[in-house]
């Protein structure tokens, strides 16, 4: 018989109030994917799990089964990533995180690689000197992890090397970007490509940068605020292109970085 | 949701869908209330029928803090000797019941919310416009002073505080949050890190 117990490390994804004062959690796990668990009391000022089980905090989970959730018996944050919580511009970006980790995520598969994207990229969101960077890394690192990493090196469509790599160093050169084709195009592709919009070879550059370095190098970059946002819009459109829909949590981004501004 | 057997009267069923509709009630809950209704004097039922219509006619926000009342402005807004110098923003209304135990003597601002970028709730959504055209204008000449964030200290509402505060900054009130550690009747071996090292750094001096 199963045992009635068991145990494993989450990440709060979503929390929902539930009932009088219980909470449902959405929590991602290594070994059993996404899943919904209950931690009742979670809102009573006295309760001992409240502050173990906060958003986006990573946490060591007794559970019991339960018939239509499991229930949270106890729980130990391991990390609560402070930054986020008072950091807005660190905290925009972590609910953008958890939506598009949601969105990756199945109920009830073991997903160990998915798990440690998500756990380095918190810690990535509260240690690096700019956020926006930290986000592009995660968003780099989960295409590639869920098999639509954008192929930059040559045509998606054709296979041929890009008329960018071959301009004078210096020259200011754009090559085509088509979510829908997978990557960059070349320039007869392009003509073809319905989605296909231009990229300046800086942004090309750090998009291959985001493919092969870890956090520690980027940070040493100093990227200026147009190429950033050049990215950002290519990833960002690669994602509503995969997933078939717009993500919530990219107002808050724009809102925060407004009110910054 | 299963469905309800086809022998009962469709005023109990009507009864029973529209009690489903509530937060935390079920199909289940709703036909034993369902029951209770129809066995109980015809007083109960007629009692609970008006207190319906009546939270839904006679209530209404209040203009100054956007709390729910019957008169507007609300009982709180309109005591002189409440202090509108010092402004409370609470997430949702019953927080201001909360605050009113621990006696609190200022005024109040009601955010209907808290921003939660999963869910869609942005800045936008909630009442956060009123808030910084009240502190920027006072009220019956009197500026307001201080601004004391009591959003939850979950994460959104930490989120929220510091949204607001950063729209604050520059409007010459001092910006303030509930103090952060410790609950009456806790126990600190189950206390997490970022509630006991906000209790160390918020320590007295006794």
């Amino acid at each position: 018989m199963a045992s009635r117990t068991y145990q494993t490390d989450a990440i709060v994804l979503r929390r929902d109030d539930y009932g009088e004062a219980d909470r449902l959690l959405t929590v991602l796990t290594p070994g059993l994917g996404k899943l919904r668990v209950m931690a009742k009391g979670a809102r009573k000022m006295t309760s001992r799990k409240a502050g173990h089980v906060e958003l986006f905090t990573e946490v060591r989970l007794m559970l019991a089964r339960g018939r239509t959730f499991d229930i949270v018996t106890q729980a130990e944050a391991i990390a609560t990533h402070r930054a986020l919580r008072e950091d807005l511009r660190r905290g925009s970006y972590a609910h953008y995180l958890a939506e598009l980790t949601d969105q990756f995520a199945q109920e009830q598969a073991e997903d160990a690689a998915l798990y440690d994207l998500l756990s380095n990229g918190l810690v990535w969101l509260c240690d690096a000197r700019d956020p926006a960077l930290a986000a592009r890394l995660f968003e780099m690192r989960l295409l590639s992890l869920s098999g639509y990493r954008p192929q930059l090196m040559r045509c998606a469509r054709t296979g041929e090397p890009l008329e960018v790599d071959q301009a004078a160093e210096g020259a200011d050169v754009a090559t085509a970007y088509s979510p829908a084709e997978g990557g960059t195009l070349c320039a007869r592709a392009a003509l073809l490509a319905r989605d296909g919009f231009a990229l300046p070879r800086s942004a090309l550059m750090l998009l291959r940068v985001l493919q092969t370095r870890e956090l520690d190098q980027l940070d040493a970059l100093d990227v200026p605020e147009a190429v950033g946002d050049q990215v950002e819009r290519a990833l960002r459109r690669t994602f509503v292109y995969t997933l078939e829909r717009a993500l919530k949590s990219t107002r808050f981004i724009r809102q925060v970085e407004g009110a910054e501004s | 949701m299963p469905s309800l057997p086809r022998s009962l009267p469709p005023s109990v069923t009507r009864l029973v869908d529209a009690l489903s509709q509530l937060p935390g009630i079920g199909p289940k809950t709703a036909s034993r209330l369902a029951y209770f209704l129809l066995r109980a004097p015809p007083e109960t039922a007629a009692s609970l029928a008006d207190a319906l219509r009546d939270l839904k006619a006679r209530t209404r926000l209040c203009s100054v803090c956007l709390n729910i009342t019957e008169a507007d402005p609300c009982e709180i807004c309109s005591t002189p000797s409440r202090d509108r110098g010092v402004i409370c923003v609470v997430e949702e209304p019953l927080d201001v019941t909360a605050l009113e135990r621990a006696r609190f003597g200022g005024v109040y601002h009601v955010l209907h919310g808290v921003i939660s970028p999963m869910n869609g709730v942005g800045p936008d959504d909630l009442r956060i416009r009123e808030l910084l055209a009240r502190v920027a204008e006072g009220r019956d000449g009197v500026p307001v002073r201080e601004v004391i964030l009591a959003t939850n200290p979950t994460l959104e509402g930490e989120n929220t505080a510091a949204f607001i505060a950063r729209k604050l900054s520059g409007s010459g009130a001092r910006v303030s949050r509930l103090a952060r550690g410790l609950p009456v009747g806790g126990d600190l071996e189950y206390a997490d890190e970022i509630t006991l090292s906000r209790a160390i750094e918020g320590r007295q001096n006794l």
